[in-house]
């Protein structure tokens, strides 16, 4: 499942994306660092045999929805939002709470993935092809089918809502 | 030698942290929902290091229908930031507190 050196140099690269998108003043940097995070997984997936989710990756992540959100930054203007105006009382507080929430959850995530059933004893990784779209495909259209259709109905209805929400309302219409 | 699953389930622990960190600690809406997308990737990268662990492909399959959800989910919430910006002038979350009791 990959060279160690290839896992070590973009699990590196993939962390530290991670941790300046968090850490990071500007949300336009946010923004670009987290379409390097999404771009080392995208490698990840090609390391993994499975290329075309690597591409689904690129394009639908890294490409729409990160443009989506840098087209919404930049129309709000909202580069340089500080998040805050006035330093909220308990701030200090409330951070070391939700750091000390954090190292929680890394502990407990940690150990249940690593004591789950069968942890550590799986060397034997079956030699497995890389997928292709086709297989993923008759997958898909096969076993798949109604939860398929209902991605359809969901995404209708992110549209229409969407519609809603942001339709300038003209004075004195009734929306 | 080889990378192993755990070498994985290691990283997308740290990764899915580090979006649960994000989304409590900063408070700039638009920053939650990137943190959000971070953590719906961690997951992702799971995902498919399972599928070619076990060799199997629903895994992979699955993978699919989280990129349906998580595109529908950013376009709903990046229009309700766009509402709320419009009418309080604000994208800070702590300001947002109008159902405060």
């Amino acid at each position: 499942m990959g060279d160690p050196l290839v896992f070590g140099i973009l699990a590196i690269v993939a962390i530290v994306a991670a941790l300046m998108m968090v850490t990071s003043r500007n949300a336009v940097h946010s923004a670009l660092w987290l379409v390097l995070n999404f771009a080392t997984i995208a490698v990840f997936y090609v390391v993994l045999n499975a290329p075309f989710i690597a591409m689904v990756q690129i394009t639908v992540y890294a490409g729409a929805i990160m443009v989506l959100f840098l087209f919404v930054i930049m129309l709000l203007g909202a580069e340089q939002l500080r998040g805050t105006g006035v330093s909220s009382r308990g701030e200090r507080f409330h951070q070391a709470v939700a750091a000390l929430l954090g190292v929680m959850l890394i502990t407990a995530v940690t150990l249940a993935l690593m004591n789950r059933e069968g942890a550590g004893g799986g060397t034997a990784v079956p030699t497995m092809p890389i997928t292709s779209p086709q297989e993923l495909g008759l997958i898909l259209f096969e076993t798949y089918v109604f939860p398929f259709e209902v991605t359809g109905v969901l995404l209708l209805a992110a549209i229409i809502g969407v519609a809603i929400f942001t339709l300038r309302k003209k004075r004195g219409t009734a929306v | 030698m080889t990378a192993t699953i755990d070498w994985y389930v290691a990283l997308s622990a740290i990764l899915f942290t580090i979006g649960a960190l994000g989304v409590l600690l900063r408070r700039s809406a638009i920053i939650v929902f990137m943190c959000i997308e971070l953590m719906l990737n961690s997951a992702n990268l799971l995902f498919v290091a399972f599928a070619r662990s076990l060799g199997d492909l629903h895994g992979q399959v699955l993978v699919f229908f989280v990129i349906v959800v998580a595109a529908a989910e950013v376009a709903v919430g990046l229009a309700l930031i766009v509402t709320i910006f419009r009418t309080k002038r604000s994208i800070n979350i702590d300001e947002i507190n109008l159902l405060k009791g």
